[in-house]
């Protein structure tokens, strides 16, 4: 055993190391107020839990496509409520599991390949015409259990290895998906592969595809709420803090781990078959690299502390395609993003959400004088450990 | 592991292996043989860029995800190099330096305020991947390039059963060979490889006992920067360089690595050589499934022994 091992067998006091370099930032709500607050919350009054910034929120993203153009209720608010629904897979995931997946992409691509597959497309000698809620309900089964089982693979190592065993699983699906024809329809994918129309309303319109979006990400964003103040959602923390702890207690890590990726696969899918539905069409490329690392891209724009975060990053990595034109050339999108990604790997670790509760604390300390004490670790943190491999004593 | 166990695990791949081996020969030598010699040179190619990748990661602890974007502006500068002065040559040479001072100018500029940051280190080589990329597109664009080699080793030769095969991939595959060789030997006999074998079992104690262990990752990085470097170059002249190579050799790297264990260069060259044959069967056989054996391989890894197959517990 090497003294860096023996250091960490010992450590019974710095559990989670801060992937941002250890530094104590603010988190919104602190350990003891979690919780303490589970056990009670059934007690205590809605009421107590709603602001105004919360309604004035809601407010804003129900009358927000009646004020603007169909352009923006449909490419920015529609395609940012999506895009923020599977990167909040992988918030969940990374932030309260410390499971850093960049195959989130793949599981929506996959669950939108069913859809293509199995529903109606342009492509009539593969798609099988079946009813839209059969459709639906398998397509998110399979990508819930494809989620599920790419879990199974990557908890066996941690840390580091996980981004690389997602990232070659996730290229790998794109190669399959290229290469074959039988049933991926190679490289031109499927096309037409549109919302149906349900009660008397078209979903691919941009006002009905708008809140259809808003719905399923404000339920996965309550979902994520839940589940993290759940005892499951508790006991993943835990294991993220400190695997052999929580094993000592009596947790299963691994089985924890898995159900994680699971939830977040559950997520993701039910991003994938709106992303279908929003493009029209999915190929190849829909689930290949350069979106697996747009889904962290955004993800880490917007924050890992909090579900909102991920809509956060997803409303600016929208805006900045559309209108990255105006800045610089179009073609040169990729640029813009890759730099806007390193300055805040660099200097903002914790994404805008971070800027944004650094400011308020400023602001805070400006009005009230110096905190009375610092915060130790911030449990919120993804909490990769040194890599190594799981099972080693 | 038990001599019993590790038997058992040789019986349960290796016979179906075997048997399909035979079938393959029996079915059709040429192609058998011929798919083979592929599926080496293949391994060779994927040997050269994954030993570069594989021996950063066992020192510095960097995933560096922009080893793909190396290995393609490796290329591409080779390219510019070979054809202005006309002179592969000179292009292998030029692909290999410059991507070893990107190395070195990214080691000593970015990574090192990063250090023990693992995953911080990881997302800012994706930052650099996805600009790296994106400069590579502006200045060369999206068309394919091709190298002019010299006359004398793009030709064909002659071997028993398989009949002519190109020369090129002949020498690609003694070079990984050589490069392998010399890599031992460098890490095994030369007073750097100790420092960074050393710096591999443990950073604490190099730095303790008077080495420079920034200089031990300077080089390390240069080093590894640079194979992917000359791959670029030695491997765009066999297939071709075009964007999204990139993207092809970042994959077979971390599936080379996975499957042979992090850090370990003969591990790296193990894994080449299964992943590598294992493409180019894949490709032979069942064309638009190629993919998935090499799928198949990581995922069995993965399973029975995820630190890789050589890859230690530690």
């Amino acid at each position: 055993m090497s003294a860096a091992q023996w250091r960490k067998a010992m450590n019974f006091t710095a559990t989670s190391r801060n992937w941002s370099g250890g530094r104590p930032a603010p988190s919104p709500a602190s350990p003891s107020r979690a919780a303490a607050a589970s056990p009670t919350a059934n007690g205590r009054h809605l009421r107590e839990y709603i602001g105004v910034r919360h309604i004035a929120v809601l407010a804003a993203v129900l009358i927000y496509p009646w004020i603007v153009p169909p352009f923006f209720a449909y490419q920015i608010g529609g395609q940012a409520l999506t895009l923020g629904l599977i990167a909040l897979s992988l918030t969940f995931l990374a932030g309260y599991g410390g499971m850093l997946s960049l195959a989130q992409m793949t599981v929506a691509g996959i669950a939108g390949y069913v859809v293509a597959i199995l529903g109606v497309s342009g492509t009539p000698e593969i798609s099988l015409g079946w009813p839209w809620w059969l459709v639906v309900v398998l397509a998110i089964a399979a990508g819930t259990f494809a989620a599920t089982l790419i879990g199974w693979l990557s908890v066996r190592t941690e840390g580091i290895y996980t981004i690389m065993i997602t990232l070659a699983i996730g290229m790998a699906f794109f190669y399959l998906a290229q290469q074959n024809y039988a049933i991926f329809n190679g490289f031109q994918g499927f096309q037409k592969v549109v919302p149906p129309v349900v009660l008397g309303i078209d979903w691919r319109d941009p006002v009905p595809y708008y809140y259809l979006a808003l719905f399923w990400a404000l339920a996965g964003y309550f979902f994520v709420k839940y589940l993290i103040r759940a005892p499951f959602g508790i006991a993943l923390q835990g294991v993220r803090d400190n695997a052999r702890r929580m094993s000592a207690l009596g947790f299963s890590p691994v089985a924890h781990r898995v159900a994680a990726y699971a939830v977040a696969g559950l997520i993701a899918s039910v991003g994938g078959v709106l992303l279908v539905w929003y493009n029209g069409l999915i190929t190849p490329n829909s689930a290949g690299t350069s979106w697996m690392i747009n889904i962290l891209i955004v993800a880490v724009l917007g924050g890992m502390r909090h579900p909102v975060g991920p809509f956060i990053g997803a409303v600016v990595f929208v805006l900045l395609q559309n209108f990255a034109i105006d800045l610089i050339d179009r073609e040169r999108f990729n640029l813009v993003i890759g730099l806007v990604f390193l300055v805040i790997v660099l200097f903002s670790p914790d994404g805008l959400l971070g800027w944004w509760s650094g400011l308020r604390d400023w602001a805070m300390r400006r009005m009230t004088g110096p905190r009375p004490a610092a915060r130790g670790n911030d449990w919120r943190s993804v909490g990769v450990q040194q890599a190594r491999p799981v099972g080693r004593s | 592991m038990t001599p019993m166990r590790r038997w058992f695990w040789v019986w349960l791949f290796g016979l179906p292996i075997a048997a399909l081996a035979v079938w393959g020969i029996v079915d059709n030598e040429r192609l058998f043989f011929t798919t083979a010699l592929n599926g080496l040179t293949l391994a060779a190619l994927y040997f050269l860029v994954a030993s570069g990748f594989t021996l950063v990661f066992g020192l510095l602890r960097n995933v560096n995800l922009a080893h793909g974007s190396l290995y393609l502006i490796g290329a591409y500068v080779g390219w510019v190099v070979g054809d202005s002065v006309d002179s592969w040559f000179l292009g292998v040479a030029a692909g290999f330096l410059f991507a070893a001072l990107m190395g070195l100018v990214l080691q000593v500029s970015v990574f090192r305020y990063m250090h023990g940051q693992d995953l911080r280190q990881t997302m800012a080589t994706i930052a650099l991947s996805i600009i790296a990329a994106d400069i590579a597109l502006w200045i060369w664009g999206g068309q394919i390039h091709t190298f002019d080699p010299p006359r004398w080793i793009t030709g064909s030769t002659t071997l028993p059963i398989i009949g002519k095969f190109s020369t090129y991939r002949l020498i690609l595959l003694a070079t990984a060979v050589a490069i392998g060789f010399g890599l031992w030997w460098f890490l095994a006999r030369t007073r750097v490889g100790m420092m960074i074998r050393a710096g591999v079992d443990d950073r604490a104690m190099l730095a303790a006992s008077g080495i420079n262990v920034q200089m031990v990752f300077a080089i390390t990085f240069a080093i590894g920067a640079g194979l992917a470097g000359f791959a670029g170059v030695v491997g765009g002249t066999a297939l071709s360089i075009s964007p999204g190579e990139d993207t092809r050799y970042l994959l077979a790297s971390l599936v080379v690595v996975i499957v042979g264990g992090m850090g370990s260069v003969t591990g790296a060259a193990l894994g080449a050589v299964l992943v590598g044959v294992a493409e180019q069967f894949g490709l032979a056989y069942a064309p638009t499934y190629g993919i998935v054996f090499t799928f198949v391989i990581m995922a069995v890894v993965l399973a029975f022994r995820p630190q890789g197959i050589l890859g230690r517990r530690a």
